[in-house]
């Protein structure tokens, strides 16, 4: 069983907006700096007008490692893990979960979409080849 | 420019796999060995310090706090702390020597005691941050959700990147290994002294690509003391003082591991370079290095960051012999974490200083006066060079 992050107000857009199917980040409005992980305050003009919105969905592996340790009882290996640049967010990235792909065929500068998978109140961002 | 303070004693307890021995008895050999070695005694010790402090967030990680230790030793002090968030597993070293340097305490007590080994079990692994907790908060929230469970995966992705700039290869990291091993060979209190050859490395089990099984530290049961005395002080101890020439510890990224912009550097980078801006010393000048091997990857960024050669340059450093048994820095000259086990930095330090007061034996580097020692990885850095006179 994965462990579940605790949702708390400054990053409930970013585990539940995959009920909507949209992968939201946060944002400063003052300065446009995207925030990752996200907080209330924007650490570039330290503004509190922080919103989160949906971005593409899309991204660039800026690096990867593939798994081959189970960490935990059942988990399932070998598997990828993907640092992928955001499309549409500046700056940000995320460390995704690759899903749907042979995780030796994942490479720095693949293009990758995500999707979701839903556990109790969490909507999990992962990651799969973009075509 | 110096600070005010000094290395004036270091010990380490019988380390070892699954001993089933408490943390408290490892604390208290190591540190016997550490007032013996300087020629002090409990009643010497004025001050207190370790890092995080006692915490459960992952199995064995640290058992023990200073009031526990300041109990079961019976010190009376005028000064302690637990330094959780600090620059790296050196924070409390760095602290301590800013307590001596401004007359807070004249011998501080620097401890770190893991039971890591012991404390491992087939759903319990060793450092995987928030293990047994229902829900998780913080940078890590982020990371171990998303099946990003372990710091080999961390590193992996960071070594990944690497290699795809500056086509490092399994090899280069290859060499860290069987260095350190060798070296390990030489060190009696290591956990890990058999031969390991390049094919043994290239064909151990693959762990988080690239990283393999060898390119991964050691967990252990142990404890390491070392002890920082102020500047005047320090001069009656049994062993010359070795002087804290300078230290390091900032960070211009953010406290996370995906984050930072340029991933084939690390906070590492940040704090050596704040080192060097505070002494007259170069790199060329330094005769021993204990740098953070964790994960092997961290060796050729800790050099780098050290300035002994350029951005992407380390593995030809590597390549060229410069780090191993008999090159002109050598790294982990006691078998580092790779091959003596998981002392989480303070084992690399107590090596530089056996080194630097010439107790080396079998892997002595001739000669040595000046040492650096760099802990962490990721986000997490501290700098420090040491000087004998």
């Amino acid at each position: 069983m994965r462990p579940l992050p605790e949702l708390t107000p400054e990053n409930t857009a970013f585990w539940t907006g995959g009920a909507e199917g949209k992968l939201m980040i946060a944002f400063c409005t003052d300065c446009a700096h995207a925030i990752h992980p996200p907080q209330l305050i924007c650490p570039k003009c330290w503004s509190d007008k922080v919103e989160t919105r949906a971005v593409p969905g899309t991204g660039t592996v800026y690096t990867f490692t593939v798994n081959h340790q189970p960490w935990a009882p059942g988990m399932a290996v070998p598997f990828a893990l993907a640092v992928v640049d955001l499309d549409g967010a500046p700056g940000a990235r995320v460390t995704a979960e690759v899903v749907n792909a042979d995780p030796d065929s994942v490479a720095i500068g693949q293009a990758m979409k995500v999707g979701f998978l839903n556990i109790d109140d969490v909507w999990f961002p992962q990651w799969e080849p973009a075509r | 420019m110096t600070l005010s303070a000094a290395i004036t004693g270091v010990g380490m307890s019988d380390i070892g796999r699954k001993t089933g021995r408490p943390a408290m008895l490892h604390l208290a050999e190591a540190a016997r060995r550490a007032l013996e070695c300087a020629g002090l005694t409990r009643d010497d010790i004025d001050g207190i310090s370790t890092y995080p402090g006692k915490a459960d967030n992952s199995p064995g990680m640290s058992p023990l706090g200073t009031g526990e230790v300041r109990n079961a030793l019976g010190l009376r002090t005028r000064w302690h702390s637990a330094v959780p968030d600090g620059p790296s597993q050196m924070a409390p070293i760095q602290v301590a020597a800013m307590a001596v340097a401004t007359g807070q305490a004249r011998h501080v007590l620097c401890f770190r005691a893991l039971t890591e080994s012991s404390s491992q079990t087939a759903t319990q692994r060793a450092s995987i941050p928030g293990a047994g907790r229902a829900r998780l908060g913080g940078w890590y929230s982020y990371l171990v959700p998303a099946n990003a469970m372990s710091a080999s995966n961390w590193a992996g992705w960071m070594a990944q990147r690497y290699f795809h700039e500056f086509g490092m290869t399994r090899e280069h990291l290859g060499l860290v290994a069987t260095g350190q091993r060798a070296f390990a060979q030489a060190n009696p209190s290591a956990v890990m002294r058999t031969s390991l050859t390049m094919d043994d490395y290239l064909g151990a089990r693959m762990i988080s690509s690239p990283l393999g099984l060898f390119d991964c530290d050691v967990p252990i049961d142990g404890a390491c003391v070392v002890i920082v005395s102020a500047a005047d002080a320090a001069k009656d101890c049994a062993k010359a003082p070795l002087t804290i020439e300078a230290m390091g510890a900032a960070l211009g990224s953010q406290e996370t591991w995906d984050q930072r912009a340029d991933l084939t550097t690390m906070g590492a980078h940040d704090s050596a370079a704040d080192m060097w801006k505070r002494t007259d010393l170069k790199p060329a000048d330094v005769d021993v290095l204990g740098l953070y091997d964790g994960f092997s990857i961290f060796v050729p960024f800790w050099l780098e960051a050290m300035g002994l050669c350029g951005h992407g340059e380390a593995k030809d450093f590597i390549a060229e012999g410069n780090i191993g048994p008999g090159g002109r820095f050598p790294v982990n000259t006691g078998g580092g974490q790779l091959s003596g086990g998981r002392l989480h930095g303070f084992g690399l330090l107590h090596e530089v200083c056996t080194q630097l007061w010439g107790q080396a034996s079998g892997r002595q580097v001739d000669g040595a006066k000046v040492g650096a020692c760099g802990m962490g990885g990721g986000f997490i850095a501290g700098s420090m060079l040491l000087r004998r006179d």
